[in-house]
């Protein structure tokens, strides 16, 4: 459909909304979206859009953080990582921070780098941390697959892997003042589980949930959706991201997660535990386990004061109600994580909305 | 005096500091400029603009680290002159003589040096500018990177041309010379094992094409090249120093397809990635129209476009008009994730 169309049958259908309503997206890319198109300017005072807990980065510990940054200084070590993990401060320091006191830290693309790496380099012992949802997850488990066939053992990850549809259960259990009529279910996560995973939010919540895709008319697409249902009052998961998604998601990439991973508690960042929340390596591969295998000296980590980032990734607050936002909290000097993501919340809010009216 | 030295907090040097944006200028404006600061360096221009006997001269420098040496559509060598060129070209001064300094390490083999040498003396022959003096030192193995080059150049201004972002007026049409980010991926999908084919660096010298306009007398009042931090960055610093807000139409920036898809995958925005051959024009809007057709006549601005415009408003802020019509900040640019791009 032509974008406008999109945007004059929302703001129609919104005239016959009886209240406010409060959208989240659960996806870190579909914040960065949302701001970097400017999307909640053209949409009605009554549609909300409220970031929620999707940016992997954001909800690691920051005890995990400290043990990475220990780790680093282990003797032989080198750590592989995404960039957005280099400048996540701990409670005293980065790895962006120990990389310049001569800790070996390289920033990849792809896990293949730190195995390829591993193999070339057998006296050195190579550490990737495996973060991320459900979308890297099959790459991580695939790189261990490749690990095994060639018997690399001087590779390892550190695994900081978890699952999104677990979190928006516990959100909407714990929903008492959130209010969340609806969410936008992250795409990418999709392609690999499918659709089915968040079919609880219609089923057992009777909210509506629409996977989506991530520009700005998918983005709109989905929001119609989910008003048009919010009137007739059918809430359903459905599919918008149809050229990515399946109801069933990717068999393979699926099989691959099952065939290294267990599911298992996890806890998250300004949240706490969450149940079978958690992708834990099986026992039987213990040997690539960073955790395990390295005695890495356990630290008294330390939250930022005054950081709000736990109440932002739950929605309960907005980037603009923490006292820190812009002021000491900036991408140059983040405190907390959602500021140093490239798909944290405080991050997108500052580079594309500071100036906006709260 | 001490007081002023803390005002560098940091106590070792990080690799942010080197990306040319806020950290380098922490680095300059907080720690060298205490010891070296002076009122033609600290004006911060591409080109120091020196008065010689009456005569103005525009002086640059620049180091080149790039890695890998060898990209899609350049290397070391032809980026090294291409740099000092058009920083020269920036300030409306036709470039005359260069210096080239090698720092290579031990072992390095001869056959890369002499593609490195040849790329360097085809791109001095298409501008018929010598380099004149130069220097080489080798290091042990490993103490530094394959190889480092260092240029300088001085050029002549013409009498009547002044360039220089503090001539930027309002209704100023933006003009840049082609698409942008690809001599960041380029650099970039050359030196990772993407399987990404087929982005060539924009890496060009734009000396002879800005020569070209200005000799039209077309009222061009600033310009610049996109270099690290991208189209983003420049317009940034521009609107800060000339102090009006630009508008700037998303729309209407041209980015290659591929690039644009490789951005999109990788997850970095095409405004913040870095040109070597791309360049924006603050033009008189009466003079738009010739300076577009000139750009496009030249080969290395076929794809020349209007992106936007210099507003009345007084402000450092740069607007963007997203593809759906909204509008935003373009911010500034906070830290680069891709090292040694040039």
């Amino acid at each position: 459909m032509e974008i406008n169309k999109v945007i004059s049958e929302i703001e129609f259908l919104s005239k016959k909304l009886p209240f406010e309503v409060s959208l989240m997206e659960i996806c870190g890319t579909h914040t960065m979206s949302i701001g970097k198109n400017a999307i909640r300017q053209i949409l009605p005072e009554k549609v909300n859009l409220i970031s929620g807990p999707g940016c992997p980065v954001c909800v690691t510990p920051i005890n995990e953080i400290d043990q990475i940054i220990e780790l680093s200084s282990l003797k032989d070590v080198i750590i592989f990582t995404f960039g957005d993990m280099l400048k996540v401060p701990g409670s005293k320091t980065t790895l962006f921070k120990k990389k310049a006191s001569g800790s070996s830290i390289k920033m990849c693309y792809s896990p293949n780098e730190s195995l390829k790496y591993a193999i070339e380099n057998p006296d050195k012992k190579v550490v990737f941390l495996a973060i991320g949802f459900e979308t890297t997850a099959p790459l991580t488990a695939t790189v261990i697959q490749n690990a095994l066939k060639n018997n690399v053992r001087n590779f390892y990850i550190y695994n900081l892997h978890k699952i999104v549809p677990p979190a928006i259960h516990f959100l909407l259990d714990k929903d008492k003042n959130l209010n969340l009529d609806a969410f936008l279910c992250p795409g990418h996560v999709c392609a690999v589980i499918g659709s089915k995973p968040f079919g609880f939010i219609s089923e057992n919540f009777m909210k509506p949930a629409v996977i989506s895709g991530f520009a700005p008319l998918d983005i709109l697409e989905s929001i119609l959706i989910i008003l048009k249902q919010i009137l007739a009052g059918k809430p359903e998961t459905v599919i918008q991201y149809t050229t990515v998604v399946k109801e069933n998601g990717n068999i393979f990439a699926k099989n691959l997660i099952n065939d290294i991973f267990d599911i298992k508690p996890s806890y998250w960042r300004g949240i706490g535990f969450i149940e079978n929340s958690g992708l834990f390596l099986k026992n039987k591969y213990c040997y690539f386990d960073a955790k395990k295998v390295f005695d890495i000296k356990s630290i008294n980590s330390k939250e930022p004061k005054y950081c709000d980032c736990g109440k932002i990734l739950l929605g309960e607050k907005k980037p603009f109600d923490c006292k820190l936002f812009a002021s000491k909290c900036t991408p140059e000097n983040p405190v907390g994580p959602c500021m140093v993501s490239s798909e944290g919340t405080c991050a997108a809010y500052y580079k594309y909305e500071r100036f906006r009216e709260k | 005096m001490k007081n002023n030295f803390n005002k560098f907090k940091e106590n070792k040097i990080l690799i942010s500091h080197g990306d040319g944006g806020s950290k380098t200028n922490e680095l300059i404006k907080n720690l060298i400029f205490n010891y070296l600061g002076n009122n033609i360096l600290e004006k911060m221009e591409d080109s120091a603009v020196l008065n010689l006997d009456n005569k103005r001269i525009a002086f640059t420098t620049d180091s080149f680290v790039v890695n890998p040496i060898f990209f899609t559509g350049g290397d070391i060598g032809k980026l090294s002159i291409c740099g000092t060129l058009n920083d020269i070209a920036c300030s409306g001064a036709k470039p005359l003589f260069l210096s080239l300094s090698f720092i290579i390490e031990e072992g390095f083999e001869t056959d890369k040096l002499c593609r490195i040498l040849e790329s360097i003396k085809t791109v001095l022959k298409e501008v018929n500018v010598p380099i004149v003096t130069g220097d080489t030192k080798v290091v042990e193995k490993n103490n530094i990177d394959k190889i480092f080059i260092n240029t300088s150049g001085i050029g002549s201004i013409p009498a009547g041309i002044e360039i220089s972002p503090s001539k930027i007026k309002p209704k100023d049409k933006i003009i840049i010379n082609g698409p942008i980010a690809e001599h960041g991926i380029s650099v970039l999908t050359s030196r990772e094992d993407f399987g990404f084919k087929g982005i060539d660096s924009d890496c060009a010298p734009l000396n002879i094409m800005v020569e070209e306009l200005l000799n039209q007398g077309l009222l061009i009042h600033a310009i610049r090249d996109a270099t690290r931090g991208g189209l983003a960055s420049v317009l940034n610093e521009f609107s800060e120093i000339s102090n009006y807000q630009f508008k700037i139409f998303e729309e209407s920036i041209p980015v290659n397809k591929k690039v644009f898809a490789i951005c999109e995958f990788l997850g970095l925005d095409p405004l913040y990635i870095a040109n070597e051959g791309r360049m924006i024009f603050f033009v008189d809007p009466k003079d738009a129209d010739s300076v577009l057709t000139i750009l496009k006549n030249n080969k290395y601005g076929k794809n020349s476009a209007i992106i936007g415009e210099v507003e009345q408003t007084r402000s450092n802020n740069v607007i963007l008009i997203t593809q759906i019509g909204t509008s935003r900040i373009l911010d500034k640019f906070y830290s680069e994730q891709l090292p040694r791009i040039c």
